[in-house]
């Protein structure tokens, strides 16, 4: 008898499924009875009960047939980035209000040919773009973390912010992310779980609502490494229907996990050191790299030279690809459409529909991708940032030809921060929180957080290991090494 | 490169989403912190670098030009907010 279903992981789940330990319709319904117990965490926004009950008899048929994969009867919620036939997916926008898709993204379809259940959907920041969850026509996702002497409610980082609630609650065992500057990352790192964005083209982009579709990834966010493994290895493979999506064999990523990073190559590098760092995350790198140390890898100082213009290039790119992607919401074939008055003709339904439909951070995100890809600055702000661009992945080239085998940095320059405490910043503020994460979506490579220590508040912090392309399964097993010698076990003490 | 009420107001029409006149002056003030925080680029030297394409070196495939899809009248219209008799409906566009 398992006293607390929800609290397994991935891993342990399985191997008791598969025992006949347990059953994928308990294991459903414990996760179900904890959502319904979390509102206040306002991370599920879209709750599909019937189809999970569905998907868990189903699976347990399968895992009784003897047919079991790794993912078979495993709860998971999924970001509202994703779309799912029949299930209501609006990128947390008003803008698709009332959007059903008919056709099901290729990632969620082969999680649910797995075996996978899907609870529902995760609340995310407005089209991902956010790093707090706060822009989110859901209203604000809350962090099940709080400091330990006041209940301000805090973040859960962003965009995918329902997800690493979700997850760090023990609302479902696993969860669906995106990553387009470090929405994965930053928020596992805000909540103390584990997260990777992997390689560009390892996942497909079919059926994920684009925000800027040559950085944008999905990824798994679990409770351990060991789970991010054996979900990524769910979620990754080849697909003619993106044309970006790499066709390569993905390996047994959980398979390479052995702990055994001796010999390996381990990057510091001097430019993440920034100014005003809290002394906190500047021990923790400290405290993490020696880890690796004493786990028999070699540390190497290295230079990153254009890490300070990854930022300003990625609200140049990222912007420019989001007010592409974007400009097909316009009230026609699907959402919201504004109530036109006398008179109005094509043009205003257009302007009225996307004023209404598009909270203020995506409009201007919109508004500075226009301005940035229009004659006569096209070639000052987005050619430069591309040939920027150019340059930092030319810098992680450099390092990696040296015999670097994985990078190793902070995952966010604070811990969360509460709830509205931002809201008088002004937007730049908001985007230095994804300083340490932006650069691995502008070179295409694989990042993995990992949760390693507390603060002197008792919220979790993160360190980041960045790998070369298509090598998540030595990352992953770095990532194993690292956390084994972290050891971090804390979870959020309930008060939801 | 400082942006002006009048260059906020081209760039809210090119987007088309409507601004009200007077919540221009703020939207040009944000662009301006926004490109300010973006200038930072021009200290970079990028003679000779190419402009990024694609960030892993793979060759876009190809396939046949051929129909492979289609015959979903219905599933493409279900989301539409106004549809009718097969077509998506909008205001009158030419007079």
């Amino acid at each position: 008898m398992m006293p607390d279903l929800t609290k397994l992981k991935i891993s342990e789940a399985r191997d008791a499924l598969r025992k006949g330990d347990l059953t994928s319709v308990a294991l459903t319904e414990a996760c179900l009875s904890a959502i319904e117990g979390a509102g206040a965490l306002n991370a599920f926004v879209h709750k599909t009960p019937d189809l999970a009950l569905e998907q868990a008899k189903a699976a347990d048929a399968r895992i009784k047939a003897g047919e079991s994969p790794d993912l078979c009867g495993i709860p998971l919620g999924i970001k509202d980035l994703f779309c799912t036939k029949g299930v209501p997916s609006q990128a947390a926008s008003r803008i698709l209000q009332g959007f059903k898709p008919e056709y099901e993204s290729t990632v969620t379809s082969q999680l649910f040919d797995a075996g996978a259940v899907m609870l529902g959907k995760l609340n995310m920041d407005e089209f991902a773009m956010g790093s707090s969850n706060e822009t989110s026509a859901y209203g604000n996702a809350v962090n099940p973390w709080r400091r330990s002497d006041d209940d301000t409610a805090l973040t859960p980082g962003g965009s995918s912010g329902g997800s690493a609630s979700a997850v760090a609650a023990d609302l479902c065992l696993g969860a669906t992310g995106t990553d387009t500057g470090g929405s994965i990352r930053q928020p596992a790192a805000f909540v103390g779980i584990t997260g990777i964005k992997p390689t560009y083209g390892r996942c497909s982009r079919w059926g994920i609502v684009a925000f800027a579709s040559s950085l944008d990834q999905a990824g798994p966010m679990t409770k351990d490494v060991r789970d991010a493994a054996i979900m990524l290895q769910g979620m990754c493979g080849f697909d003619p229907k993106d044309s970006t999506s790499a066709d390569l064999a993905v390996p047994d990523f959980e398979a390479m996990l052995t702990g055994d990073i001796r010999g390996k190559k381990i990057g510091i590098p001097r430019e993440y050191r920034m100014d005003g760092m809290p002394q906190e995350i500047e021990a923790l790198w400290a405290e993490g790299t020696k880890m690796l140390k004493d786990a028999g890898a070699e540390i190497v100082d290295i230079s990153l030279p254009h890490t300070k213009y990854a930022l300003p290039a990625y609200y140049v790119i990222a912007p420019a690809e989001a007010s592409s992607n974007l400009a097909r919401y316009d009230g026609v074939r699907y959402g919201h459409r504004a109530q036109l008055g006398q008179g109005d003709g094509i043009t205003e339904m257009y302007e009225k529909t996307r004023a209404e439909g598009f909270g203020p951070e995506v409009q201007r995100r919109v508004m500075i991708g226009t301005y940035v890809l229009s004659a006569g600055f096209y070639d000052a702000y987005y050619n430069r940032a591309r040939k920027v661009r150019t340059l930092i992945k030319r810098d992680f080239e450099t390092v990696f030809a040296d015999g670097i085998d994985a990078i190793l940095t902070p995952a966010t320059p604070s811990a969360a921060f509460g709830l509205g405490e931002m809201s008088h910043a002004d937007p730049v503020q908001m985007y230095l929180n994804d300083v340490f994460t932006v650069t691995v979506n502008l070179a295409g490579l694989p990042g993995v957080c990992v949760p390693a220590g507390l603060d002197k508040q008792g919220l979790p912090l993160g360190l980041q290991l960045i790998g070369r392309p298509w090598e998540e399964g030595d990352l992953l097993n770095t990532a194993y090494a690292l956390e084994q010698a972290a050891g971090f076990v804390a979870k959020p003490a309930k008060w939801w | 490169m400082s942006i002006d009420v009048e260059t906020a107001a081209r760039v809210a029409k090119l987007a088309r989403i409507k601004v009200a006149e007077d919540a221009l002056p703020a939207l040009a003030e944000e662009f301006n912190t926004i490109l300010g925080f973006i200038e930072q680029l021009g200290e970079v030297d990028v003679d000779g670098v190419e402009p990024m394409v694609s960030v892993t070196p793979m060759r876009l495939p190809r396939r046949q030009d051929g129909v492979t899809d289609g015959g979903m009248q219905d599933k493409i219209l279900a989301n539409a907010p106004d549809a009718r008799e097969g077509f998506f409906a909008v205001p009158k566009v030419v007079e």
